[in-house]
This record gives C-alpha cells, structure tokens and sequence, in this order.
C-alpha cells in the first residue's frame, strides 16, 4: 500500500515538468512529423499524406556517378561533426586533466574555470564575426605573416573554408566538452592514481588505463552536446564558410524561409533521426542512467 | 514594514499593489491616446529620422520590427496578427494576396495616390515602357475590391502595396582594385576574378543577378527572366555550379552587411549590390562604383501594404503614416540615399535645387552632396553612377519576382550551395 502512495506521489512530482516536456517538445514534435507529409502551396499549407517531400529530399539519390544534394549535404556536415568532435574531445581532455589533477588549490581551479567561460561573456554571432579581420585575405594573420616575408600573395584558406568552420565550432564549443569531462574527473577517487603510481605506472599510464576509462561518462556527455549542435548548426557555418558551404541546418532554412514548411519538416525529421541514431550509439558505450 | 506577522506583510502587500494596479492603469489605458504602428519590414527601410520626425509631426511612434526579406513574407503569411504596417517587396505580394491577409489600400483616402510615378501604374517613364520581365509592379498594383485575393488587370481605386521606395540595382565594383572598365554582367563569372566575386544567397534574387549573366555570356535567352522554366533553371544553376567548383566565388552573401563588409575588406572586388550598401563602403573612404551595365538593371520596389487585422484609429493612424511619407520630407530623405520615392514633386519641393540636379537629373555636384547623416558621399563635380532618373530606371531590363516553379528553384539553389 504505502509503496502504491509513494508511486503516486512521485508521478505527482513528475507532473510539472512532464507537462511542460509534452506541450513544448512532443506536441511541437508531432506537429513537425505530420508537416512532413502534407503539400504546401507559396501561402498555404494543405493537409495530405503523401511522402512526396521525403522523395524530393532523395531526388537524383539513385544516380551512382554524382552524390544527391542531401547525401553530399549529410556528409559534409558529419565530417564537420567528427573533426569538431576529435578536436574538442583532445583539447577539452587535456584542459579538464590540467585542471583536476595539475592545479591543486580550489580557488586557483574556480579562477581558471572562469578563465575558460570567459569567451562565452560575448555573443555567438559576435565571437564568430570577430575572426573575419583576423583570418581575412587583408586580415591580422596575412599581414604579419607578409610583414615578416614569409609569404608574398595572402593565404586564401584562412577564411571562408572547411578550416574556418572547423576553428569557429572548436572555439565555440570546447567549453562543452571541458565542464563535463573535468566534473567527471574531480569524482576519481585519488587513491586509484596513488595506486596506479605505486604498481609502477607511467603518466601517460596513468591517464590512459584509469584517468580515462573513469571519465567516460563526462566524455560521452560532452560528446552529445558538441554533436548534436554541430549537426543542427547553420549559423556558424553560413557565417565562416562565407554561404558557400552546405550544411542540414542551412536547408532547412531556406526552405522556411520560403514558406516550404512541409519539405522543411521532412529535412527536419530526417535530420532528428540521424542525430537521435548518432547519441544512442554514443550511450551504448556507457550506462548514463548507473554512471551518474 | 512594523508588522508583527511577516506573512501578512507580504501578502497585504500584494493585494495593495494589485489593487493600486488596477485602480490606476486601467484608466490610464483608457485616457491614452498614444497609438504606436508596429511597422514590419527590412532593416534596410527603417531610418530612425523617419520614425523620429513622424512622431516630432503627428505624436504617433512607429515601432520598427526588423527582419529579412523573406521573413517579412513570412510573417504576413503566417502571423498577420503582429503589425499594424507592411513595408514589402512588390514581388512578395504574388504569396501574400492569395493568403487573404492584407486590405487592398483605398487610394481616395491617399492624397498623392494620383502623382504616385506611372512607373508603377502604367510601367512607364515619361510615356516610354519600360522593361517588364518578372513581377513588375503594375502586374500586382491593384485589385477589385479591398478584400480580392486576385489581381486586377486594370487600374481600380485600391492599391494592394503604396510605393515607398524603388531602385535599379546592378553589381558593386571596386574600380581602384579593378582598374579598367566593366560593362556587362558576364565579367561577374569572368575568370580573371576568380576567387574575388560574390552572388546574393536570397534565392529569388541570386537567381535573376544568375540569368542576367547567363544571358550576356550568349548562352541562353530567356523569354522571361523572372518566371523560368525548369531546363531554364537548371541551365542558369548549372553555370553557377561550375563558376562556383572553379573557385570564382569568395563567399556569399545574404545580409546587407554582409556585403558592405565583403566589398570593404576587399575580400570581393565585383558582386551583386544594393544601393546603400555602396553608399555604405563610400563613407568608410573606399572607391566604390555601381556599376551601369549595358544589358541593363535588375529592378526592385517596395510598397506599404495594410493587413486587414487593423481596425479604427489604428487604420486612421496607417493611413495618416502613408500619406505623410508621400508628402515630401521622407521621399527626400530616400533620394538622398540614392534610391527614389514614390511621389517626385512633393520631393522636389524638400530637397535643394543642387541636391536634385545630382540625384534626378545626372547633372555633376554643384557642390559637395552629403548623405542625410551628414557624411560626405560625393565631392563637387562628380556624376551620379548611372546618370540621371530617366537614364536610370529607363534601362531596367527585369524585376524581382517569384516564379511559378519557385519550389524548384529553391531546391536547385540548394544544389548549388552543396556543390
């Protein structure tokens, strides 16, 4: 009996946030699903249901000899995905290590964790835009890389490329990957290192047979957050791939901005089914649920 | 705050403020005669002088809610609730009159409704047509009754859009970067620039700047620039596709800021772009040329349109904002910035005979010409680019618009994006 209470109790407590939950993620969810199937004209919206726009995303997909706009579009975007992911995962590991094991007093730790928060007291749209009279053709780096006469015409890659993508996203969004991964870290029970040191173990040792498995948690949720923005992102990628790098985000975009809500939701649905694929391979490698 | 239970303190409190509340503001709401116009429409349009001096005259404040060009389509597609005033591009209107969401404006209550330039109620300067591909404005400029969703062929007593502002846009140079002549529109593909040209990335708009330098490179002739056909569409993508795989783009642009940023840098040295944003780069002291091009100009123009959410004295106020912009002080201030207004006599009257000569009649600068902000734009004995109203507007070849095959146009621009 007093089990069945306590059941109802605890459903009673889950209520404010499971309604807020169902009416502002899975009502607005369905919607986009059942969107995704119905025709649009330039100013209405017609209720069908017709695959038409999933075929029209897949259009020319059959042909062997040229990648489809959605499979070029997909890849371009995971390769996005993997390269920001390898290279916050690296540098976020190596902050967070620094910070919970190198940096010994409290105060000097909460000082250097601010330290990492602080491009974050800036706008997005401002710290990307901030790059362009850095990396530009007549910016900071081509002129002092020309001043000193190590190059004579300006590096065109610096900006408006795969390169600049890939900084603006690592600059962004490593602090993602540092929060996690470093409150992972402060919960290893300093006895292990001891022990580890004492068995004979090297640094890297160390930090590759017990720092490391014990972090996974932390690097797994990292590992979410950095993927699903990169693979939703369009504004970053418009921004320092200078509009002429595709990205998902960017389709779907357009394709609102044009009143085209059903292809828009097809994209939409697409694009959830992959990211949602790419976190449940992500949590097949560690129980979140027993791990926090 | 003497009260021996805390509790009641806060709660009395409450009650007291809430009745103070009621007691007073819900007289005050009814007293107020202040109207503020939630005034819907691209950045570009929305001077604060404007709203500044509209409300120094009448007491009504405009409230400016920027968004892009195709966001303000948008909204008055989907959410016809949140402004009280359109300011949109004529070409919008082919979605935004089927959806029902805007009152046709009823031009016996606009005073100047008359001396509104035939450009937009005949297609005409001075009794010449002028060119009409892609949605012109007297193509959507009046309909049968205010509440119609179609278009009337002939001139009727409501206009869907009130004119405000109108232009002939070309591609942007740098000539000090450039250094010799450009004439047509095939030089913006013309691989001498590679890697130092730009497009808009707006595709409705991207895709007619495409077909102008389709068309001067000889490689198709398009019956109509601004409704393609689908092999059109895919020709004038497919040239795009491979200018863009051989590097000849530095980037895109969707933002008018973009564009100025691109242009002033020297990132890009030849692209699409609007008129202020030439001004834009000119006041930061860097050459920057409009460039006339002798297959003529992509044209656009923009209009004040009423949705039919707005009742009593907030209509009055719309109106009272529409006839005050056609009177004078605004068409000036826009002539000024190099874009033309709708009504050229009551502007004529506001600007200096100087000022007029450079800005209307390509005649050179009598003296230095300012921008409105006071910046100087063009030195004494300089001609306008492009010479004078007629010349200008005169040569325009096409007009933004919305084509029948838009969906498929927005997913091959799509395409071109990935490639």
């Amino acid at each position: 009996m007093t089990r069945e209470r306590g059941g109802i109790a605890a459903w009673l407590q889950a209520a404010p946030y499971a309604l807020v939950l169902v009416m502002f993620l899975v009502v607005p969810l369905v919607l986009v699903v059942v969107v995704s199937f119905w025709h649009a004209t330039d100013y209405d919206l017609i209720p069908a249901f017709s695959v038409q726009n999933y075929l029209d995303a897949f259009s020319g997909c059959a042909s062997t000899t040229e990648l489809c706009v959605t499979f070029k579009t997909y890849l371009s975007t995971l390769q996005f995905c993997l390269l920001v992911w390898a290279i916050t995962l690296a540098i976020g590991f190596a902050v967070a290590y620094f910070l919970a094991f190198h940096v010994r007093s409290v105060g000097t730790q909460t000082l250097l964790f601010i330290v990492c928060t602080v491009p974050f007291w800036t706008s997005n749209v401002i710290r990307m835009i901030s790059w362009i009279p850095l990396l530009g053709r007549n910016g900071l780096i081509n002129e002092a890389l020309r001043g000193i006469g190590l190059i004579h015409a300006p590096i065109e890659w610096l900006l408006f490329s795969d390169f600049s993508v890939v900084l603006a996203f690592v600059h962004l969004y490593t602090m993602f990957m540092i929060v996690p991964i470093f409150n992972s870290m402060m919960r290893i029970d300093r006895a292990l290192i001891e022990a580890a040191r004492d068995a004979g173990a090297s640094g890297w040792q160390t930090v590759w047979n017990v720092v490391l498995p014990l972090s996974r948690t932390g690097i797994v949720i990292g590992s979410i957050f950095v993927v699903t923005i990169v693979m939703g992102d369009f504004v970053t990628i418009g921004v320092m791939g200078g509009q002429q790098i595709a990205s998902v985000g960017k389709i779907i975009q357009v394709q609102t901005s044009y009143l085209q809500f059903p292809a828009a939701a097809a994209n939409a649905v697409m694009l959830l089914i992959v990211t949602l694929l790419m976190i449940f391979g992500l949590t097949r490698l560690v129980d979140l649920r027993k791990e926090l | 705050m003497s009260d021996p239970k805390p509790n009641a303190t806060r709660r009395t409190l409450l009650k007291g403020a809430a009745a103070a509340g009621g007691a007073l503001g819900f007289p005050f709401v009814q007293a107020q005669e202040k109207i503020t116009l939630r005034y819907l429409g691209t950045a570009v349009n929305q001077d604060k002088e404007i709203a500044d001096k509209f409300k120094a005259d009448t007491g009504i404040t405009i409230d400016y809610i920027p968004v892009t060009t195709d966001d303000v389509t948008k909204r008055a597609v989907t959410a016809p609730n949140s402004f009280d005033l359109i300011d949109t591009e004529f070409f919008s209107l082919k979605k935004i009159i089927p959806s029902g969401n805007l009152l046709g404006i009823d031009t016996t209550r606009i005073k100047n409704a008359s001396k509104i330039t035939t450009l937009f109620t005949k297609g005409e300067i001075n009794g010449k047509k002028v060119g009409d591909q892609g949605t012109a404005p007297k193509k959507v400029m009046y309909l049968e009754a205010p509440t119609s969703k179609v278009f009337a062929k002939e001139p009727t007593r409501y206009m869907t859009l009130i004119p405000t502002v109108y232009n002939a846009d070309t591609l942007g140079i740098r000539p000090d970067l450039i250094k010799r002549p450009i004439e047509s529109w095939k030089e913006l593909l013309n691989p001498e620039f590679k890697g130092r040209a730009s497009i808009l990335n707006i595709p409705s708009i991207g895709i007619m700047d495409a077909a102008m330098v389709v068309e001067a490179l000889g490689l198709h002739k398009y019956p109509d620039k601004g409704n393609m056909t689908r092999p059109e569409i895919d020709l004038t993508i497919k040239t795009l596709i491979e200018a863009k795989k051989a590097g000849q783009f530095r980037a895109l642009w969707k933002d008018f800021n973009e564009s100025v940023n691109l242009m002033a840098s020297g990132e890009v040295v030849i692209q699409s772009m609007w008129s202020p944003a030439v001004t834009a780069v000119r006041t930061k002291g860097i050459a920057c040329t409009f460039q006339p091009l002798k297959e003529g100009y992509r044209a656009w123009a923009s209009g004040f349109g009423v949705p039919k959410t707005v009742h009593g004295k907030k209509a009055d106020a719309v109106y009272e904002f529409i006839n005050w912009f056609l009177d004078g002080w605004a068409g000036a201030y826009l002539n000024r910035q190099g874009y033309y207004s709708a009504v050229l006599e009551t502007a004529k009257a506001k600007m200096a005979p100087y000022e007029w000569a450079y800005w209307m009649e390509g005649k050179p600068a009598a003296q230095d010409i300012k921008s409105p902000h006071g910046d100087l734009l063009a030195k004494a004995g300089s001609v306008r680019d492009g010479g004078s109203y007629e010349t200008r507007m005169g040569a325009i070849a096409c007009w933004n618009a919305v084509m029948d095959e838009n969906a498929y146009m927005v997913q091959k621009w799509n395409e071109f994006v990935a490639a």
